[in-house]
């Protein structure tokens, strides 16, 4: 089992037809993703590699099935593709593109909230989702991951969540499923959100946590998990040594007025009962622990 | 992207906002011209990307021309908590009645807009937050919905502002909300936000912090990109398109990934070394970028040794090894490099980096151990040049 997705899910790529949509489209495809088709407004009729195209993603879900949509369009496109997808029919809508502005994710989020609340959004600016052995979709190679359980892992970075996949291969140990929330200010999933979905997963045991400075959002998930999680959790924060003030890499990763620090987060994960791991190694070797003692 | 003063009045007065009339001045002579065509008094105000000028001597009142340029010989130059003062404002003085604080931002734990109004003003309102949480009226906004007037006229009665100025408010913070949305900032702070001996709000200061994400819909957003304010290091680093935050250590970082990157200068703060930058180098790592990178970090005369830590996900580790043999043929690299290269296809990448290690470029097999030499590395050669 699988949270979010699984081998039965039907994708759709919105940007299939560019360079990036194309070469992650297919890759995701090559891992046993069921890529089912493609969208571009004026190339309907056409195919990339054996993918049908279609103009919208109302016709690609009826004429395939789709239930869930990948978007690869530039920035400014986003937002009127994730309106399309929703309206189109998908339930999950992906969104890998980086560098939305913050004012049309907030907007699109609620929108969706107000008028397709049976809608989940990932993204945008995230790797994506892999369950490991069944469905991949977004820019996570595959084979760092080792399929089965019985971790989970949600993580608002792209590179750490591959160090996390990486490290629990290397100890033997697999994973449901892997969720990259990313770290952009209006993430459409959220690490509560994925806790709750861990939690129902029967097959889901442990969960990984990958946080980092900023908001308030590792916080908001200890409090979460003190209250709702039955499952051990472990964690790592990046940044602990980041200076206040200055944007580490992405809109969210800043220290400002004291608060988003590392250390505030790692106590309360602390205080939730989270192990927190001073760096991902030390992170891994102590999921191993967990699991052993599962 | 954070807006001098002056810019974020411009930035508001755009939207119809209540400014005063200022002028720019880069010396005192242009500080003293500026007076006279503004009229006295002025106000010769420090333009810094820090708050807390008023305290440090950065914000003086100029009733004359002689005072007007002592004052800017004054400012002009001061340090201002790191930040030296290239810059005034020079403006019509303002008659204050009453004190007031307005913002919009993001809040992302409710993914909705966040209002904040406060009777309590000119003072640092995290303080007020702190010390008298109720003096700040908040209201919570639907982007989809906006800013109503009824929803407006009910926040502004909770802040309890004097009754005279209510309808005025209303209107303000309308033209402040429109502000924030369509002018795409992250951040809109009016502190503070007065009433004029006449009863007419005012904006008196401006914060505005604008997202980058918007350039493409605000071509004007590359000219205020120009006046912010970067250490040489980082300004070499912007110039070449490198993620690059610098910091006071003598350990170099290079990673794939700003979480990587972060986790990277932690795990050698962690070793006991200091990190001397954070640096993010994206996806990718072929020899541009990776000469790039090492000759922006090497180019910092504190840093003894350079940790690149690449975790290869979709980028093969041949492809790494690749970029770094290339990079290393072209720059000349004053400091040891320890590279730690995991992931996809990392046994093949060692294997065409083998013929290139020597003291100067040493692999290590993990994260922590990699840490570990870079921190020796950058202790062995303290105190050389």
């Amino acid at each position: 089992m699988s949270i979010f997705v699984d081998e039965n899910t039907r994708v759709v790529y919105q940007g299939l037809t560019g360079s990036a949509g194309r070469y992650y489209g297919l890759l995701n495809r090559d891992y046993g993703t069921q890529v089912v088709a493609g969208t571009h407004p004026r190339k309907a009729g056409s195919d990339v590699d054996g993918i049908p195209i279609f103009a919208t993603v109302g016709e690609a879900t009826e004429a395939t099935g789709a239930d869930t949509s990948c978007i690869f369009v530039p920035a400014p496109g986003v937002p009127g593709a994730v309106l399309e997808a929703a309206e189109g029919g998908v339930r999950f809508i992906v969104v890998i593109t980086e560098g939305v502005p913050m004012h049309d994710e907030a907007r699109t989020f609620a929108h969706l909230q107000r008028h397709h609340p049976e809608v989940r959004l990932l993204g945008p600016n995230c790797p994506g989702v892999i369950s490991p052995g069944h469905c991949n979709i977004g820019i996570t190679a595959g084979h760092i991951a080792k399929p089965g359980g019985p971790v989970g892992i949600v993580s608002r970075s792209g590179t750490l969540t591959y160090q996390a996949l990486h490290e629990l291969k290397e100890k033997g140990i697999g994973c449901t499923t892997c969720v990259g929330i990313g770290g952009d200010p209006v993430p459409g999933t959220n690490f509560i959100d994925c806790l709750a979905a861990f939690e129902e997963d029967p097959d889901t045991e442990a969960v990984m946590l990958i946080g980092e400075i900023g908001g308030s959002a590792e916080e908001e998930a200890a409090e979460f998990i003190a209250e709702h999680l039955s499952k051990p959790v472990v964690a790592y924060i990046a940044g602990m040594t980041a200076p206040p003030g200055k944007k580490m890499g992405h809109a969210g990763a800043i220290v400002s007025g004291g608060r988003g620090t590392a250390a505030a987060k790692v106590e309360a994960l602390g205080a939730a009962g989270v192990r927190v791991g001073s760096n991902p190694t030390q992170a891994g070797e102590l999921m191993a622990e967990v699991v052993a003692g599962l | 992207m954070d807006l001098l003063e002056h810019q974020g009045k411009e930035f508001f007065a755009a939207y119809g906002l209540p400014t005063s009339p200022g002028e720019v001045a880069l010396a005192a002579d242009e500080a003293v011209a500026a007076a006279e065509r503004i009229g006295y008094p002025v106000v010769i105000k420090a333009q810094v990307h820090v708050g807390g000028r008023g305290k440090a001597g950065g914000i003086k009142l100029g009733t004359d021309a002689g005072e007007v340029r002592r004052h800017a010989e004054a400012i002009l130059g001061l340090d201002i908590r790191g930040h030296v003062v290239r810059r005034l404002w020079i403006e019509q003085a303002a008659d204050i009645a009453e004190e007031y604080y307005a913002g919009f931002t993001l809040d992302r734990s409710a993914r909705r807009h966040l209002g904040m109004l406060s009777a309590q003003g000119g003072v640092d309102i995290e303080e007020v937050a702190a010390t008298a949480p109720e003096a700040i009226a908040r209201i919570h906004i639907d982007p989809t919905e906006g800013l109503t007037s009824e929803a407006c006229r009910q926040w502004v009665a909770e802040a309890e502002l004097n009754p005279a100025v209510t309808d005025q408010a209303v209107e303000l913070l309308d033209l402040l909300y429109r502000a924030y949305v369509d002018g795409d900032a992250d951040l809109v702070e009016v502190n503070p936000l007065i009433v004029t001996g006449e009863g007419r709000l005012h904006v008196l200061d401006a914060k505005v912090t604008l997202d980058g994400n918007a350039q493409f819909r605000h071509p004007n957003y590359a000219a205020y990109d120009e006046t912010v304010e970067r250490d040489e290091r980082e300004q070499e680093a912007h110039a070449r398109g490198l993620q690059y935050v610098g910091l006071d250590g003598t350990v170099g970082v290079i990673a794939n990934g700003a979480g990587l990157a972060m986790a990277t200068v932690d795990i050698v703060d962690e070793a006991g070394g200091t990190p001397a930058n954070f640096l993010d180098i994206g996806g990718g790592a072929n020899a541009d970028v990776m000469s790039a990178a090492l000759e922006v970090v090497d180019g910092d005369p504190s840093v003894r040794s350079i940790f690149i830590n690449i975790f290869g996900g979709i980028t093969k580790g041949e492809e790494v090894a690749r970029g770094i043999i290339e990079a290393l043929g072209r720059v000349d690299i004053a400091s040891p490099i320890i590279l730690r290269l995991d992931g996809t296809n990392a046994a093949e990448g060692t294997e065409m980096l083998r013929p290139h290690l020597s003291e100067g470029l040493r692999l290590a097999p993990d994260m922590v151990e990699a840490a570990r030499m870079a921190v020796t590395a950058a202790e062995a050669r303290e105190g050389r040049p």
